[in-house]
């Protein structure tokens, strides 16, 4: 088991695993996107919502990531606080700004789409305020790691900051249920079945995966980054000597 | 004496004397009261609507102001050492610190709220809800601030980053505490948010210092 994870955590390994997948899922995510977009312009309009039902396509699979990449930073941080995996901890620094760009997709699409329906950029709904909340974890989460000079101090220090704000992501996912205010209710997984039209569902599942594997993409090249950064320091300091 | 209750007594002492404790905390809770109707107009009906939001709100900031002492000082003259190396729990430690900032400020603090609610014309019924949301809402503040007190610990701007830590994690005792008093304000049943309120608050007090400690441990290291 632990063998056959060694790509995940060995990074001689990681950087072979990875010099080839991140190349194919960047891929992917482009003929995804491609087709997704494609069968998004050419839906019909929505009965209620016109044209700007096409926001939805950018902006659904935007929130999820943000979700998820919030899942991905605090698994991430565990593992680098808990077994102390150099990886885990390039993982966790390569994930933030990519999720906070992804929850800042999300605020920035359903403010232009709430402006034509709701007839306002911005209410002060609990899912809006969760996502916004959200935003601000990925915020800290960068602020506290930028001002700790010492590397493995701030690592740390961040990583305890992501399993705090994990507690903060079951508020964003059930605050549906809890403050239904103005915020359409779950569509996509609503008990029962799927309320939205297959026209809708199919670009809609294609962006999703369209954006899974272009996070996969970011990610794998970032945490390569993050490698590369740390072997040229340690050569760094090698020739310091 | 026990050093637990040695500790708190300590505690209280620090965040109390010296001129802290309510007269800096209460004296910014009342110059922040004061700005809102000077900022809002001074129309009764409509600050009596925002009453009750702005004194939990004012509330929740005034929470901020003495968490970079909790730990900072300590960190900086070595005492925070000698208590990870004491006889007592990291984890004990941190919650006592915590207690005692509530015990000193947080609690005081939720006398005045009810006072700056109906100054600023919200119903006197309102004051015991007030009243106990602050005491359960200061108690959260207290143990979700000392989370990002210790984590900011030995770095630059650590009062700055406190805040941006902090504030978010002020957000789910805010909503609860909010729509507790607005529900009772409008006539709907309150206990709802009020029993969040509290859940949340506990969870603070028991999963908190353990972070704290960890935090702790690290700025340590």
């Amino acid at each position: 088991m632990t063998q056959a994870l060694a790509f995940l955590y060995n990074p001689h390994r990681f950087m072979a695993f990875s010099a080839w997948a991140a190349p194919l899922l960047g891929t992917l995510a482009l003929g995804l996107a491609a087709a997704g977009l494609w069968l998004g312009f050419t839906a019909p309009e929505d009965y209620q919502q016109g044209d700007t039902v096409r926001i939805m396509f950018i902006h659904v699979p935007a929130a999820w990531m943000g979700l998820f990449v919030y899942l991905c930073l605090g698994g991430a941080s565990f593992l680098s606080l808990i077994f102390r995996q150099a990886l885990a901890d390039a993982a966790a620094r390569g994930a933030a700004p990519l999720g906070a760009v992804f929850t800042g997709l999300a605020l920035a699409t359903g403010s232009l789409w709430g402006k034509p329906m709701w007839g306002t950029w911005w209410v002060w709904d609990a899912r809006l305020t969760s996502v916004l909340v959200l935003f601000l974890f990925y915020l800290a989460y960068m602020a506290l790691r930028a001002a700790i000079d010492d590397e493995a101090k701030g690592a740390r220090a961040a990583a305890i900051l992501a399993l705090v704000g994990l507690v903060n992501v079951p508020v964003v996912h059930w605050s549906v249920e809890w403050w239904n205010t103005l915020h359409q209710g779950r569509t996509v997984f609503a008990a029962g079945g799927s309320r939205a039209a297959n026209v809708f569902l199919v670009p809609l599942f294609l962006m999703s995966l369209s954006y899974m594997a272009g996070f996969g993409a970011l990610w794998l090249v970032r945490i390569r980054g993050e490698v590369w950064r740390r072997r040229a320091a340690a050569a760094e300091a090698r020739l310091a000597r | 004496m026990n050093p637990g209750l040695g500790l708190l007594r300590r505690e209280i002492a620090i965040a109390w004397g010296r001129g802290g404790g309510l007269m800096v905390t209460g004296g910014f809770f009342a110059g922040a009261t004061l700005l809102l109707p000077l900022a809002s107009g001074p129309e009764p009906e409509r600050l009596a609507q925002i009453a009750p939001g702005a004194a939990w709100t004012v509330l929740a900031l005034s929470a901020l102001l003495g968490l970079e002492r909790l730990f900072e000082r300590d960190y900086e003259d070595g005492a925070l050492d000698l208590m990870a190396h004491a006889g007592l729990p990291l984890e004990f430690t941190c919650a006592l610190k915590c207690l005692g900032h509530w015990l000193a400020t947080g609690a005081p603090l939720a006398v005045l709220a009810p006072l700056a609610a109906i100054a600023l014309g919200a119903s006197p019924a309102l004051a015991p809800l007030l009243f106990a949301c602050a005491l359960a809402g200061g108690l959260a503040f207290a143990f979700t601030g000392g989370i990002g007190a210790a984590l900011s610990l030995g770095t630059r701007r650590g009062g700055l980053l406190t805040a941006v830590i902090v504030l978010p994690l002020f957000v789910p005792p805010v909503i609860f505490g909010g729509g507790a008093l607005y529900a009772f304000d409008s006539g709907l049943p309150w206990r709802a948010g009020f029993s969040l309120l509290g859940a949340y608050a506990a969870a603070a007090v028991a999963l908190g210092p353990l972070a704290m400690a960890a935090a702790c441990r690290n700025a340590l290291s």
